[in-house]
């Protein structure tokens, strides 16, 4: 199973580390993990997709409350959360391929980023499981190099994950 | 007050109320070593003569003092030859603050000369580490250090200080608080769990209470002890919880484990409820944990919520400080009988007839029998690892007030020593004896001098069976008997080595002298040292 894990840290050199570290030495599977400031100067947020039973997700999150620049960590429920995830490719596409891409794109809600004779570069923000169609549909089309960021994610409505005064 | 970050430190240890310091001095922490010299009244600095054992005196000396203990070393080689001392000390929670040197802040991860990332080393097994940039921080970062050390669930903490920063002047003032907002130790236990838990113990047949090394972090032996008198009910330690029950008391059934006595294990596959306090039930105690929480309800008090269902699920976990869970169990907790459930368990007690040794040896548990009957009652048993640490767990029956401390979780050959050093010196006026092989014993005898030099008379048991006991029985009974890279042909003669440091030894080799050499380490108030030669293929159990 996939979770989605909030956590708020101390903008501190280091903390990355601590934190891969941990999931390395545990055993604990990332997907993704993906890092940046939040509104509040002093923290960051960082928000991992792992992968494992009830019982991992557990333990990833009472060992992540365990290091000291940790501040908080929450599991988001699928369903009560809101997530993105930002993909970009470069596909290698001669001029006689070039519309069949643009329908695709134009489909998928993907973006145009750039254009040469020989190649066009596409950004899609979306959900993981969008992103990983999107990768099938563009597979065909000779993928010279794709990047994602790693999904990000925030609770639905007015709820909110901050840290106590 | 405006000084160098060299002598803020020194004023830090100071304000914490640091007596003595283990440590080991190089390039990279001289300025500190010139600052603290001005405090030569205050702090003693003890020179151990490798920084592992630097740690492992500290280990020693905060299992008896109850507070954080201090040790230094300086970059690069140093700072790496502590990472063992504290990891031994990750693995125990035990609370030392150790103080590195490191390269000048310039000069960071450029390998220069001694430049060792030993925050990124000690990662793994540390409380917490701070790589200290700016000098200004020095006074909260030791505030922190200390407290993290010592509170919550303890354990070591790192503090890595360039040269540069401990040569840079800063205006010192020690915070008197401090606040993490990451660090909020949980202490008071749920209310209304702590009551279902003492009704679960209340309803039960068969409880059982099991002692791990978090009642002596919380300082937490009365409570458990009174619990266990009020409502009568059995109770067996893990190696970490040796000591907070003497072996003299009738509730009480021995170690668990791997190792541990018959009693124990009997006691934990027949009980209906298991009452586990400060004990992470690690592999070594419990073998089958998923068999256990199936058969048995289990209850587990511990301050680190991560522990509570990760080796063993808990019908009722409860996180909190043992002390202060105990006192709310004890207000409310009304007087029990379970005889029938202890004169079950006393028919699997062990009986105390020690078979005969051959010629020239003597029987370990016989030895470890008698040391006990002989030694006060306050004496601390600092034992090493292998088939002596077990000979010493099982065999040296502790009374009331005496202490038994080891290298339980990383099972650290060479602690012995060391930490007994820094358990004399918490407190002087009890005898302190080791009991090592002669394996362990030839990872810290260096540590010899360091007692002389301090006159630190702690008592030295080296059981000597010329082999790596414990992993040549392995051999014998894992790997038909194929003994390998087990033998420890070419030691000194221990009696001349002794000699040697000019410290008084004893060679036992028969009952008689057994009698003696005992006498002799009670008697002695200075650094000695017994040899007792045992059977090459002795066991363990
Ligand atoms: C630093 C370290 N290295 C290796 C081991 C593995 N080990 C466990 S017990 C043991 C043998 C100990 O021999 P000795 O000190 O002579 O004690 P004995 O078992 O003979 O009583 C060894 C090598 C260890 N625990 N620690």
């Amino acid at each position: 199973m996939k979770h989605t894990i909030s956590v708020l840290v101390e903008n501190h050199s280091g903390v990355l580390s601590r934190i891969s570290g941990l999931f390395s030495r545990r055993g604990f599977n990332i997907d993704s993990l993906a890092v940046g400031p939040t509104q509040d100067p002093t923290i960051s947020r960082i928000t991992i997709i792992a992968d494992g039973n009830e019982y991992t997700v557990e333990q990833i999150e009472k060992q992540l409350n365990k290091l000291v620049e940790v501040i908080k960590v929450k599991t988001l429920e699928k369903d009560e959360c809101l997530a993105r995830e930002l993909l970009i490719a470069k596909l290698s596409v001669p001029a006689d391929k070039r519309s069949e891409v643009m329908t695709i794109a134009e489909i998928t809600g993907a973006k145009v980023m750039d254009l040469t004779l020989t190649t066009m570069t596409l950004e899609l923000c979306d959900t993981y499981s969008h992103l990983k169609r999107f990768e099938e549909i563009i597979a065909p089309y000779n993928v010279i190099e794709l990047v994602r960021t790693g999904t990000i994610a925030i609770s639905k409505g007015a709820d909110t994950i901050t840290a106590k005064k | 007050m405006r000084m160098t970050a060299a002598q803020a430190i020194v004023e830090c240890l100071k304000a914490e109320n640091i007596k003595v310091v283990y440590g080991y001095p190089g390039a990279a922490i001289c300025p500190f070593y010139d600052a603290l010299l001005d405090a030569k009244d205050d702090i003693k600095h003890v020179l151990v003569r490798h920084e592992a054992n630097g740690g492992h005196a500290a280990n020693g000396y905060a299992r008896i003092s109850g507070k954080p203990a201090v040790c230094i070393a300086t970059s690069g080689p140093g700072a790496v030859n502590l990472v063992t001392a504290i990891a031994t000390a990750y693995a125990d929670s035990i609370p030392i603050v150790c103080i590195t040197g490191q390269v000048n802040t310039d000069q960071i991860g450029r390998d220069v000369f001694q430049e060792a990332d030993i925050t990124g080393a000690a990662e793994p097994f540390v409380k917490h580490s701070y790589l200290l940039s700016d000098p200004k921080d020095l006074p909260r970062v030791f505030k922190e250090a200390f407290y993290i050390a010592g509170t919550g669930r303890p354990g070591p903490v790192l503090i890595d200080i360039p040269m540069d920063v401990q040569k840079a002047e800063i205006d010192f003032e020690y915070p008197e608080s401090v606040s993490i907002r990451g660090y909020k130790p949980s202490s008071k236990g749920n209310y209304n769990q702590i009551k279902r838990v003492l009704s679960a113990l209340e309803s039960a047949e068969k409880p059982l209470i099991c002692i791990g090394g978090g009642v002596f972090a919380s300082n937490a032996q009365n409570e458990i002890c009174k619990l266990a008198e009020i409502m009568q009910i059995p109770v067996i330690t893990t190696m970490m919880g040796i000591s907070v029950f003497s072996d003299e008391n009738p509730l009480f059934f021995g170690m668990l484990g791997m190792h541990g006595v018959a009693s124990a294990n009997r006691a934990v596959n027949d009980c209906d409820v298991l009452f586990l306090v400060g004990a992470r039930v690690g592999d070594r105690a419990v073998r089958t944990p998923l068999t256990l929480e199936k058969t048995t309800k289990i209850l587990h008090i511990d301050i680190d919520p991560a522990e509570i269902g990760k080796n063993v699920g808990a019908d009722y976990p409860l996180v909190g400080d043992a002390k202060l869970v105990l006192q709310d169990m004890l207000q409310m907790a009304k007087p029990m009988e379970h005889k029938e459930w202890i004169n079950h368990l006393n028919l699997s007690k062990a009986k105390k007839d020690f078979d005969k040794a051959p010629e020239g040896t003597v029987n370990p548990r016989e030895f470890m029998y008698k040391l006990s009957k002989t030694m006060p009652a306050n004496t601390i048993v600092s034992a090493d690892v292998g088939q002596n640490q077990i000979w010493a767990a099982t065999g040296y029956k502790i009374k009331d007030g005496g202490r038994f401390i080891t290298s339980g979780g990383m099972g650290t050959m060479g602690y012995s020593v060391p930490a007994a050093i820094g358990a004399k010196m918490a407190a002087p006026d009890r005898p302190v004896v080791v009991i090592c092989g002669d394996g362990s014993f030839q990872m810290e005898f260096m540590e010899l001098a360091t007692a002389i030099q301090h006159g630190v008379a702690i008592k030295i048991v080296v059981m000597t069976n010329n082999r790596l006991g414990m992993v040549r029985e392995l051999q014998t009974n894992g790997y038909n008997d194929r003994q390998t890279a087990v033998f420890l042909d070419g030691s000194p003669d221990f009696i001349k080595l002794a000699n040697a440091y000019g410290i008084k030894s004893y060679r036992v080799t028969n009952d008689e002298t057994m009698d003696e050499a005992i006498d002799m380490l009670k008697n002695s108030d200075e650094l000695c040292l017994i040899e007792v030669v045992v059977d090459k293929m002795a066991k363990t159990l």
